[in-house]
C-alpha cells in the first residue's frame, strides 16, 4: 500500500504528461503481480466497492473529531479524502501497513457491518499519504490527473506497443490483469478478446478553424448535424454458447446499458453502432435538459421509460457481425450502416441524415437555419455541423485531417455576478463558481436581479485571481462556502455569459435554464444597471 | 482592571492606553512596540519604536535608517516601564529577533505572542512560555489538518530529490526573511556542503543573519550574467533558494529542467501546492501547527485566549471545548508576509 500511495502522491504533483507516464510505467515495471494489476485497475476505474462509500468515511471521521472543526477543515481543504487523511488521529505502530491486494480484497468482500472497523484499522496503520491514497481508492475519484487512457498507455509501454492494442483486449480482462502483464512482458500469449461486445475507442473531431474552408474542397466532405445529446456506442454480439450480449458504452468506454433497457432490448442485430443518445417524443428530439432527467440514474422505472423514451441517432457502423468495418471509408461504412438499420427495423435507432450542400456557402446557410435545411422539428437539438471526409477510416482518438465540428455560434448575454462559491480541488482557495442574474421588474415594481445560471469556467487563471479578489472585497453576506457579492444597479461585476441554448425550467426562479453557460468576458467597465433584462432571454426561448 | 482595558484591539492594532503605545501597528503611530521584522508586523513611519536589536536591524535594512523617528533596543528578558505598565520581550522562536511581548500592570499579565513556533530552529532563540492571564495568539495554521512533520524529514526529502535528479536544478521558494535562512541551516545540518545559490531578493537578509553569527556555509548570489556564461547547463544539480513569487516567474524557467519546491506549512494541502505548480512540496513552517497551538495555550495556563489572525474561529471553538474563553479579535492587516496569508491574496499562497 505504501508504494501505491507513493505513486499516487508523485502523480498528484507531476504536472507533465510524460512525467506521469514515466512514473506509472516505472511503477508497473518494478512492482510485482498482483499489486501492480490492482493499481492499474484503480487508475482505470476498474475497482468498484459496493459496501465502501464516502458516507462510511464521513461516519468514521465523525466518531473521531469535533463536527465544527471537521466542517471548517473540509471547507478549507475542499477534498473529503484529504481532509480525513490529515485529521485522522495518528496511532503509529497500531498495525502492520496493509498490502494493496489485501485492501482490495477486503473492500470487495467485507460486509457492511465489518467494513467500518476494517477501514479504521487500516487508517490507524497508515501515515498521511497512505491514508489519503486509501481514501481515494475507496471513494473512487483519484483526481490525480491520470485518465484511464494514460494508465493504459503506460502499461502498453511495458511491451513497447501502442495503447490501442491494449484497448483492443481490455474488455476481456479482469483485475489484477496478470495475463495482460505476461503478454506485455513477452511471457505469455496475447489475451483473447473474448468479449463478444467490446468497446472500440471512439473517433473524435477537431474544431474547425478560421481559414480551414479556404483549404478544404466541399466535394470531399459529407456534413451531418451535430446533435446535442450524449455520444454512445451500442454493441451487440453472440457468445460461443449462442446467447447474446448487448452493451451500451459512453464515449470513454464506461458501461451505461443498465440504465437503458429500452435500447439494449431493441438492438437485435450483431454490430457496433456509434451515435448520439437522445430522448424522443412523438418523433421529435427533446432538449438536452429533458435527456438529463434520464441520465445518471441507476434504477429506471416504468414511468421513466414511458416518459423519457431513449433513442440513438446513428452516424457510424464500426462492426457488423464479426466483421470489423473501421478500415473502410466513411462512404462505404455509411452504405453498410443504412442497410444495417433497415434490417434492424427499430424505431429506437435511426440514421443521422446528411446535410445536402454543394459549397461551403450553402452549408453556412444550412447551419444558420437547420430547421429549413432538413432538421425540421429537431432543429432545437442541433448544436452545429459535423464535417467528415468521405474517405476517412474510423480511427481511435483525435486523428488530424478527417473529422471537424463546426458549432453553432454561442448566444451572449450580460449578467451580474450575485453569488460566488469556493471551488474544489485545485481551486479550493478561490471563489470560482459564480451565480449570475439579469434584471426584471420585481413584485414591488422596482427592478431586481433574478439568478439565471451558474458557471465555473471560461476565464483564465489570472482572471480568476482578479475575480476572487473582487469577490472578497465586495462581500455582502457569507453562507458557509458561498459569498453574496454586491449587486446593485450602480455597484457590481458584469459577466458576458455565453451559452448554447435556453430551455424553460420550473426548477429555477427565473423559469429558464441555460445549456453550457460559461464566462466569455469580464466586463469590468460595464455598470450592472446596463446588464441584460429577462425579456432578452425570454425572446430566445424555443416557441 | 479588566484585560480589555489594558489592551484594546483597534484598527491600527493592539493599543495600550495606560502606556499610550501600539503593538505591531499596521499604520503609522506615535509609539510602537514590534514583535518581529516581517513587514505586516513591522511597518515604517512610526514616531518611536521599541524592539529587539535584531528586529531593529531588519527594519533598518528593509526600510532604510530613517524607518522611525527614534528607536530603543529591548533586551530579551529585561523589563521596560512605560507609564504605569511593564513590558518585557521574550523569545518567540519565529524568526531572528522575534519576541513575545509580556504586558503587566498591577498583577494582570497579558502575553502578546506575535507569530511563533515551537519546533527547533537553528537560526533563532526558542519560544519561552510565560504563564499569564490572557494569551494573545496567532492561528495561521489553526485547523486540525495542519500538523507539520519534522523539518529535518522534509529537508531530507529535498536532498533525496537532488540526488535522484542530478541533472536538474532544484528551485526552492522560501520566504526571504527567516524561512530561507532556516532552510539553509537545516540543509547544512543534514550534511550538504555544496554552495547554496540565492536569488538577489534573499541576499541582504541572509548577510544580516550571517553577521549575527549564524553559520549558513557557502552562500552565493546568482548574478544576471552567471547563467548566460554557462548556458543551459548552469546550476544543474544545485539548490537555488528564491522568494516564493520567483518560482513561477520567467526567472525560474531559465534553469535546466527545474524541480520546483516550496518550503511552507501551506504545502500540507495538495491544492495549494498544485496551484503554485509545485512538484516537491516541503512542509516547513515558521508557525505553530495545530498541536503546538494547543500545547502552548495549555502551557501558559491563561484563562482567556485572544486570537489575532488566521483560522481564529476554529481555534476559538477548540478553546470552548476545553473550558477556555477563546476570542477572535479580527485584526486586519496581518499575514501579508510569510505564511500568514491574507484572504485577499490567493495568488500569493505564501511561504
Amino acid at each position: 500500500m505504501n508504494r501505491f500511495a507513493w505513486l499516487l502522491d508523485r502523480l498528484a504533483y507531476e504536472p507533465r504528461r510524460n512525467g506521469k507516464l514515466a512514473l506509472i510505467a516505472d511503477y508497473l515495471r518494478t512492482t510485482p503481480d498482483p499489486d501492480r494489476g490492482y493499481a492499474l485497475a484503480a487508475m482505470t476505474g476498474g475497482l468498484v466497492f459496493q459496501n465502501a462509500k464516502p458516507g462510511l468515511i464521513r461516519a468514521l471521521i465523525a466518531e473521531r473529531t469535533d463536527p465544527v472543526l471537521f466542517a471548517l477543515s473540509y471547507d478549507y481543504v475542499g477534498d473529503l479524502s484529504e481532509t480525513v487523511a490529515l485529521m485522522w488521529p495518528a496511532r503509529h505502530g497500531a498495525n502492520d501497513v496493509p498490502h494493496l491486494p489485501d485492501v482490495v480484497a477486503g473492500l470487495q468482500k467485507s460486509g457492511k457491518t465489518e467494513m467500518p472497523r476494517l477501514i479504521a484499522s487500516w487508517l490507524d496503520a497508515l501515515d498521511e499519504t497512505g491514508r489519503w491514497a486509501l481514501l481515494k481508492l475507496i471513494t473512487g475519484a483519484l483526481r490525480i490527473g491520470v485518465s484511464a487512457r494514460l494508465a493504459k498507455t503506460a502499461a502498453a509501454s511495458l511491451g513497447g506497443i501502442p495503447a490501442d492494442e491494449v484497448e483492443q483486449v481490455w474488455h476481456g480482462l479482469e483485475p489484477p490483469y496478470t495475463a495482460l502483464f505476461a503478454w506485455l512482458e513477452g511471457r505469455g500469449p496475447r489475451p483473447e478478446a473474448s468479449d463478444p461486445a467490446p468497446f472500440r475507442p471512439v473517433m473524435l473531431s477537431h474544431a474547425i478553424e478560421d481559414g480551414d474552408f479556404d483549404k478544404f474542397d466541399a466535394a470531399e466532405f459529407a456534413a451531418e448535424w451535430k446533435w446535442d445529446g450524449i455520444r454512445v456506442q451500442a454493441v451487440a454480439g453472440t457468445r460461443p454458447d449462442g446467447g447474446r450480449t448487448v452493451r451500451l458504452y459512453s464515449r470513454t468506454g464506461e458501461e451505461i446499458g443498465a440504465a437503458f433497457p429500452d435500447l439494449t432490448e431493441a438492438l437485435t442485430q450483431d454490430g457496433a453502432l456509434d451515435g448520439e443518445l437522445l430522448v424522443m417524443r412523438d418523433g421529435t428530439v427533446q432538449s438536452f435538459n429533458t435527456l438529463q432527467q434520464r441520465l445518471n440514474r441507476k434504477q429506471v422505472t416504468a414511468k421513466m421509460l414511458a416518459g423519457f423514451p431513449a433513442h440513438i441517432r446513428v452516424y457510424d457502423l464500426l462492426a457488423e457481425g464479426d466483421e470489423d468495418l473501421r478500415e473502410l471509408s466513411y462512404v462505404e461504412r455509411r452504405v453498410r450502416l443504412e442497410a444495417f438499420l433497415g434490417r434492424l427495423g427499430s424505431t429506437r435507432f435511426d440514421l443521422s441524415p446528411r446535410i445536402p450542400f454543394a459549397s461551403w456557402e450553402e452549408l453556412t446557410v444550412a447551419r444558420a437555419d437547420p430547421a429549413s435545411a432538413g432538421a425540421g422539428g429537431d432543429a432545437e437539438a442541433v448544436e452545429g455541423c459535423m464535417l467528415k471526409r468521405l474517405d476517412s477510416p474510423y480511427l481511435p482518438g483525435r486523428p488530424k485531417g478527417y473529422w471537424y465540428k463546426w458549432k453553432r455560434d454561442a448566444r451572449l448575454v450580460d449578467c451580474v455576478l450575485m453569488y460566488a462559491q469556493r471551488g474544489h480541488g485545485k481551486r479550493s482557495s478561490f471563489y470560482s463558481d459564480y451565480t449570475f442574474g439579469v434584471w426584471r421588474v420585481g413584485e414591488t415594481g422596482a427592478d431586481e436581479l433574478v439568478p439565471v445560471g451558474k458557471a465555473y469556467f471560461g476565464f483564465t487563471d489570472e482572471e480568476l485571481i482578479e475575480i476572487d479578489r473582487y469577490v472578497r472585497k465586495n462581500t455582502e453576506n457569507r453562507f458557509g462556502p458561498v459569498r453574496e457579492v454586491t449587486h446593485t444597479a450602480v455597484s457590481g461585476l458584469v459577466f458576458e455569459v455565453a451559452f448554447e441554448g435556453l430551455q424553460r425550467s420550473t426548477r429555477h426562479k427565473s423559469g429558464l435554464a441555460m445549456r453550457f453557460p460559461r464566462i466569455s468576458r469580464i466586463r469590468w467597465d460595464k455598470p450592472p444597471g446596463e446588464a441584460d433584462r429577462i425579456e432578452t432571454l425570454e425572446a430566445l426561448l424555443p416557441g | 482592571m479588566k484585560p480589555s482595558d489594558l489592551l484594546i484591539p483597534t484598527p491600527a492594532g493592539l493599543y495600550c492606553p495606560l502606556a499610550d503605545i501600539h503593538i505591531d501597528p499596521v499604520r503609522p503611530v506615535a509609539r510602537a512596540l514590534i514583535t518581529h521584522g516581517h513587514s505586516d508586523h513591522a511597518r515604517a513611519g512610526h514616531g518611536a519604536v521599541l524592539a529587539t536589536s535584531e528586529t531593529l536591524a531588519i527594519m533598518a535594512l528593509r526600510y532604510g535608517e530613517a524607518f522611525t523617528g527614534s528607536r530603543q533596543v529591548a533586551a530579551p528578558g529585561e523589563t521596560t516601564r512605560i507609564g504605569e505598565v511593564d513590558f518585557r520581550f521574550v523569545p518567540a522562536g519565529h524568526v531572528l529577533g522575534s519576541a513575545q511581548i509580556v504586558v503587566e500592570h498591577k498583577g494582570l499579565r497579558i502575553v502578546v505572542s506575535g507569530d511563533y513556533k515551537r519546533e527547533r530552529d537553528p537560526t533563532c532563540a526558542p519560544f519561552e512560555p510565560v504563564i499569564c492571564d490572557v494569551f494573545i495568539t496567532e492561528a495561521t495554521f489553526g485547523l486540525p489538518v495542519f500538523r507539520h512533520p519534522p523539518a529535518s524529514a522534509e529537508t531530507a526529502k529535498l536532498l533525496d530529490s537532488v540526488r535522484l535528479f542530478p541533472e536538474r536544478t532544484h528551485i526552492v521558494g522560501a520566504y526571504s526573511l527567516g524561512k530561507a535562512q532556516r532552510l539553509m541551516a537545516l540543509i547544512r545540518e543534514a550534511g550538504y556542503e555544496r554552495p547554496l545559490f540565492i536569488h538577489g531578493a534573499v541576499e541582504k537578509i541572509t548577510e544580516l543573519y550571517q553577521a549575527e553569527g549564524i553559520p549558513l556555509g557557502d552562500v552565493r548570489k546568482i548574478e544576471p550574467g552567471d547563467r548566460k556564461a554557462e548556458g543551459r547547463k548552469a546550476f544543474a544539480g544545485e539548490i537555488v533558494i528564491c522568494p516564493p513569487s520567483a518560482i513561477q516567474d520567467l526567472w525560474s524557467r531559465r534553469f535546466p529542467d527545474p524541480v520546483t519546491a516550496f518550503a511552507s506549512g501551506w504545502m500540507r494541502i495538495r491544492a495549494r501546492a498544485r496551484q503554485k505548480g509545485v512538484e516537491l512540496p516541503l512542509i516547513i513552517s515558521d508557525h505553530a501547527d495545530w498541536d503546538d497551538l494547543q500545547a502552548t495555550i495549555r502551557e501558559v495556563q491563561a484563562g482567556e485566549i485572544w486570537i489575532t489572525h488566521g483560522e481564529a474561529e476554529a481555534l476559538a471553538h477548540w478553546c470552548g471545548t476545553v473550558g477556555l474563553k477563546g476570542m477572535p479579535l479580527h485584526l486586519v492587516g496581518y499575514g501579508d508576509e510569510g505564511e500568514a496569508e491574507p484572504e485577499g491574496k490567493p495568488a500569493e499562497a505564501s511561504a
